[in-house]
C-alpha cells in the first residue's frame, strides 16, 4: 500500500518543532467553478495547537526569549481573540514562559477550555468592546504592572509577519514548485497576509497578492478584522497589498459548509471566507481566460467553534 | 425602561453612546423601537426578512434569545438586553 501521507519529521525535540512545513491541499470541487485555475490551500489546521497562529507565537516568545524581555517571575501578557491565545499557551507551556491572555468575555467557549487547559491565566474584556476593548486592557496592565508583564503586543510585533516571512511564503514557493500566481487570505493582525505577501513579492514580482476584509464592521468572520472601523495594526504594510477582497459573512459562512461537504473540509469561518476569496479571484481569472494557482489559507479546524450556548451552562465537559 | 448595550460597531447609530434605553415588551418590539429613535441600526442587526442575523446574537441577562422565544422573548422593564458581534482578528 502506498504512504498515507507525505514524510515529514516523526522524532523531535519539542512540540514547537511541529509547527510549520503544513500540507498544500488542492481543492478540486471548489475549483470545478474556475476553469483552468488551480486553488489551493495550506492546512495551518495542522499546526500542534491547532492554527495558523502557532508560526507568529513561537517567533514572538524566541524573540522575547533572545531579548531576555521575560525576566524570572514575569509573565508574557497580551491580548487575543482566541487563536493567538491558544497558540501563545502551547509555546508558553513547552519553553516554559508563563502566558496570561487578555480575551473579550464573548470568545468560544471552547477557547477560553483549550487556553486553560494550558495553564494559562485568562483575564476578560467586554464582549461590548471585541478585540479592541481586549487590546487596550492589555496596554493598561502592562503600564500599570510593568514588573510582572511582558507585553509583546502581536498586532505590533515584527516577529508576527516576520514568521510567515520566514516559514509559510518559502513554503507555498517550494510546495508550489514556484508557479504560485496569487496568494489571498484574511487579515486578523494582518501578519499572515504581510509577511508571507513580503517574501512572495520578492521570490516573484508579479505575483499578486490580495486581502481580505469583512465588508462590514458588524460581521460574524470571527477573527478578521474590518480596518475601517478598528484600530489598525501597527505591522499593517498596505504597500506588500496588491488588492483587498470585501468579504460578506454570509458567503465567508456558506463557504465553510461547502468546504466540509464537498472537500471534506472542516474549517472555521474565517476558513471559509479565505476560500471565498480565493473563488472570486478563480472566477475572475477565468471569466478572462487566464490560467492561474491560487493559493489561500485554512487558518483552523471548524471544531473550535463548537458549544452552542445553550449547552454551555449546562454541559461539564 | 429596559437597557439596551450598544457594541462598538453600532455606536455610530446611538450618537457613541455604550447604552440606550428603549421601550417595550418583547425583543422584537424593543428593536423596533430602537430603529425609531436610531435610524439604520436595525438593518445591522436584523436581515431583510426581520430575522436576527446569524452572526449577531441578542441576550437578555445572560440568555441567548435563539434559546428562548427569539424575537418573542419577553423584555421586563429593569431587564438589560445586550447586541453581540462576532470576535475580530488575533
Amino acid at each position: 500500500m502506498a504512504s498515507l501521507r507525505a514524510k515529514r519529521a516523526v522524532c523531535v525535540d519539542s512540540i514547537t518543532e511541529l509547527i510549520g512545513n503544513t500540507p498544500l491541499v488542492r481543492l478540486h470541487h471548489v475549483e470545478a467553478e474556475c476553469p483552468g485555475v488551480e486553488l489551493w490551500a495550506k492546512c495551518e489546521f495542522c499546526n500542534p495547537a491547532g492554527s495558523v497562529k502557532d508560526r507568529a507565537a513561537l517567533f514572538i516568545i524566541r524573540k522575547a526569549l533572545a531579548n531576555g524581555d521575560i525576566r524570572p517571575g514575569m509573565r508574557l501578557l497580551d491580548s487575543t481573540s482566541g487563536n493567538t491565545g491558544i497558540a501563545y499557551a502551547m509555546v508558553g507551556a513547552a519553553l516554559g514562559v508563563p502566558v496570561t491572555l487578555v480575551m473579550p468575555e464573548n470568545v468560544t467557549v471552547p477557547r477560553k477550555q483549550v487556553t486553560t487547559a494550558y495553564g494559562v491565566e485568562i483575564i476578560y474584556s467586554s464582549p461590548m468592546e471585541g478585540s479592541d476593548g481586549a487590546i487596550v486592557l492589555a496596554r493598561e496592565l502592562a503600564e500599570q504592572h510593568p514588573d510582572l508583564y511582558f507585553y509583546p503586543d502581536q498586532y505590533s510585533n515584527d516577529a508576527n509577519p516576520g514568521a510567515h516571512y520566514a516559514t509559510t511564503a518559502p513554503e507555498i514557493w517550494e510546495q508550489t514548485g514556484g508557479k504560485i500566481t496569487h496568494f489571498v487570505t484574511g487579515i486578523g493582525t494582518s501578519g499572515t497576509v504581510v509577511g508571507t505577501s513580503r517574501r512572495l513579492h520578492e521570490l516573484n514580482p508579479a505575483i499578486r497578492c490580495v486581502a481580505i476584509q469583512p465588508d462590514d464592521s458588524m460581521h460574524g468572520l470571527e477573527g478578521m478584522k474590518h480596518l475601517p472601523s478598528s484600530l489598525v495594526p501597527q505591522i499593517y504594510d498596505e504597500s506588500v497589498l496588491d488588492d483587498t477582497i470585501w468579504m460578506s459573512t454570509d458567503d465567508g459562512w456558506d463557504m465553510s459548509d461547502r468546504l466540509a461537504e464537498e472537500e471534506g473540509l472542516f474549517v472555521g469561518h474565517s476558513s471559509g471566507a479565505n476560500v471565498a476569496g480565493a473563488l472570486k479571484l478563480g472566477r475572475q481569472l477565468a471569466e478572462k481566460g487566464e490560467r492561474g494557482l491560487i493559493v489561500t489559507i485554512l487558518c483552523d479546524r471548524g471544531d473550535r467553534y463548537f458549544a452552542p450556548l445553550k449547552w454551555e451552562k449546562h454541559y461539564v465537559w | 425602561m429596559p437597557t439596551v448595550r450598544i457594541p462598538t460597531p453600532l455606536r455610530k447609530f446611538t450618537q457613541g453612546n455604550e447604552e440606550v434605553s428603549i421601550s417595550g415588551a418583547n425583543v422584537g418590539e424593543i428593536l423596533t423601537n430602537l430603529e425609531a429613535a436610531h435610524p439604520g441600526i436595525r438593518e445591522r442587526i436584523c436581515d431583510d426578512k426581520g430575522k436576527v442575523r446569524r452572526f449577531v446574537n441578542i441576550f437578555v441577562g445572560d440568555e441567548d434569545i435563539r434559546f428562548l422565544k427569539n424575537l418573542e422573548t419577553e423584555v421586563a422593564d429593569n431587564d438589560e438586553i445586550s447586541i453581540i458581534p462576532a470576535i475580530a482578528g488575533g
